[in-house]
């Protein structure tokens, strides 16, 4: 007698091979569809090395999209990754109004596709004294700007990022004290500079949530808080704009907020920074923070003559 | 030998409380770990110098919660100030020396700018300072030795809060979930001390 006997299944219970095969071919598509929302979500970008990317090793992907100061999804570094699930980047319409003589209205998705697009490798110093290098995917500020024929009037240039409480958790639960939505500025010709970037992407795909999907500012020799994200209109002005963590604490954040060690925060020292990406307690480093971030030669003339610590 | 062995269950009963030490300073001890093991995060001598100094004003709210609880609850826990106020004194000495060693790396130049001009750096050093005398005087033999003074000294425990809660304030860009619990609790426990006794 055998010592073990095979169940055998009653022939009805056997399920039929179309039934079988039906179902994988179910499941199977569902895996191509939920690659497909993965790749709508981080789709590979178009572009080309750009200039001023010097040779800087860029912070690991994980740190550049998971430790994020982004208030609008929460005030914590992991928030911004964590909850913009609900955020819907596209489509998006990007304006460019006020003393223009071509106000331009953008389709974000076309600008995605732009032949213009391409990579800088950009140092980034947040004014909280940490700082990460970050290869941005983008067009240069300046060329869409011209596009819009600016009126000679025109000084400054205000952003406004976009009100959306019903996506942004940051910005319903009023937990920040924040009037949103989030503003910045610039001065015409800051603006105007070719290191001034509009990124669509970073690490070469299109920008996640969490980084100021899907364009955002970048000003690589001013303090991060000055790169608006989720940028919605773009107005030409003959008078300095209100800027959000001015009006929050115009002591601390200055309208310029040019990355310079000498001109300290109120509570803490600039002169270094916190180098993101160690993650490891004891072997973490700190360097000497450079004036202007080390874009003096591109963006010293800017400031000649201006007493920084009066315009910090 | 039996009465040996009485002897030392009267003192594990009567000393049992000193491993409340140790247990209190497992938060410390995990900070570390979590550190050396990437689990604070990409900026983690930031997050362990935060969360140390929030200990220290846990452990705070803590020590300054046993005498109002005991005068409007009822509830006799004063025997765990001592625990509790040296915990506190424990994290905020941990907070300050994750400042100048892991932070600033020993630079002095800097730490004495921070120290002598910043008043969110000044705010929270002087509130360990005004913790170390009470630290060191928190035996029995300075509080025989000192008698009525040792209360009046031991009130600095109250200015040592507040000089805390405006450093931790000022720690956040704005006032924010994170820190307005703490803030109303130690409004609320300053609102307890200056309450008039009830008269018997």
């Amino acid at each position: 007698m055998a010592l073990f006997q095979y169940p055998r299944p009653q022939p009805s219970e056997i399920t039929p091979k179309e039934a079988y095969l039906s179902r994988r071919a179910l499941i199977g598509g569902a895996v191509a569809l939920s690659a497909l929302a993965t790749t709508a979500k981080a789709a590979s970008l178009q572009t080309h090395p750009g200039p001023y990317s010097g040779n800087l090793t860029p912070t690991p992907h994980e740190d550049v999209t998971h430790y994020n100061n982004f208030y609008e999804f929460g005030m914590g570094k992991a928030d911004p990754a964590a909850r913009s699930q609900d955020f819907h980047p596209l489509p998006w319409t990007l304006e460019i109004t006020g003393l223009v003589r071509k106000p331009v209205r953008l389709d974000v998705e076309q600008l995605l596709r732009s032949a213009a697009m391409e990579e800088r490798i950009y140092r980034m110093r947040c004014v909280e004294a940490w700082s990460m290098v970050i290869p941005w995917d983008g067009i240069p500020l300046a060329s869409l700007l011209k596009d819009a024929d600016p009126d000679p009037r025109a000084t400054h240039v205000a952003f406004e990022s976009v009100l959306r409480p019903s996506e942004m958790p940051g910005q319903s639960d009023g937990l920040s004290g924040i009037q949103w939505p989030y503003v910045e500025g610039l001065r015409l010709d800051e603006a105007m500079n070719p290191l001034t970037l509009l990124a669509l992407g970073v690490y070469g795909e299109t920008l996640p949530n969490q980084n100021g999907a899907p364009i955002r500012l970048v000003v690589p020799w001013k303090y991060g808080f000055k790169g608006i994200k989720s940028i919605q209109r773009i107005r030409l002005l003959d008078h300095e704009p209100p800027t959000t963590w001015n009006r929050l604490a115009s002591d601390e954040y200055g309208f310029y907020a040019n990355v310079n060690p000498q001109i300290d925060h109120p509570r803490w020292s600039q002169a270094t920074e916190r180098v993101i990406g160690a993650h490891s307690l004891f072997g973490a480093t700190r360097q000497p923070t450079l004036m202007f971030n080390g874009y003096g030669e591109q963006v010293a003339d800017l400031y000649r003559g201006m007493d920084l610590r009066k315009n910090f | 030998m039996p009465s040996d062995s009485v002897s030392a269950l009267r003192a594990v009963k009567r000393h049992w409380r000193v491993i409340l030490y140790p247990i209190g300073m497992i938060p410390a001890a995990w900070l570390v770990w979590q550190g050396q093991h990437g689990a604070l995060g990409a900026d983690p001598v930031n997050v362990f110098e935060r969360s140390l100094g929030l200990w220290a004003f846990r452990f705070l709210l803590a020590c300054l919660m046993l005498a109002p609880l005991k005068r409007f609850a009822g509830i006799n826990l004063l025997r765990y100030r001592r625990l509790t106020g040296l915990l506190a004194f424990f994290y905020a000495s941990l907070h300050v020396l994750a400042y100048i060693g892991l932070d600033h790396g020993f630079d002095w130049g800097v730490l004495w700018t921070d120290i002598t001009h910043r008043p969110f750096i000044i705010l929270g050093m002087s509130a360990l300072v005004l913790l170390v005398p009470l630290a060191l005087t928190s035996n029995a033999f300075s509080m025989r030795l000192m008698k009525r003074r040792w209360k009046v000294l031991h009130r600095l425990i109250y200015l040592a809060a507040v000089l805390a809660g405006i450093h931790f304030f000022l720690s956040f860009k704005t006032l924010n979930a994170v820190s307005a619990p703490y803030l109303a609790g130690l409004a609320l426990l300053l609102l307890c001390r200056v309450l008039p006794e009830k008269r018997r």
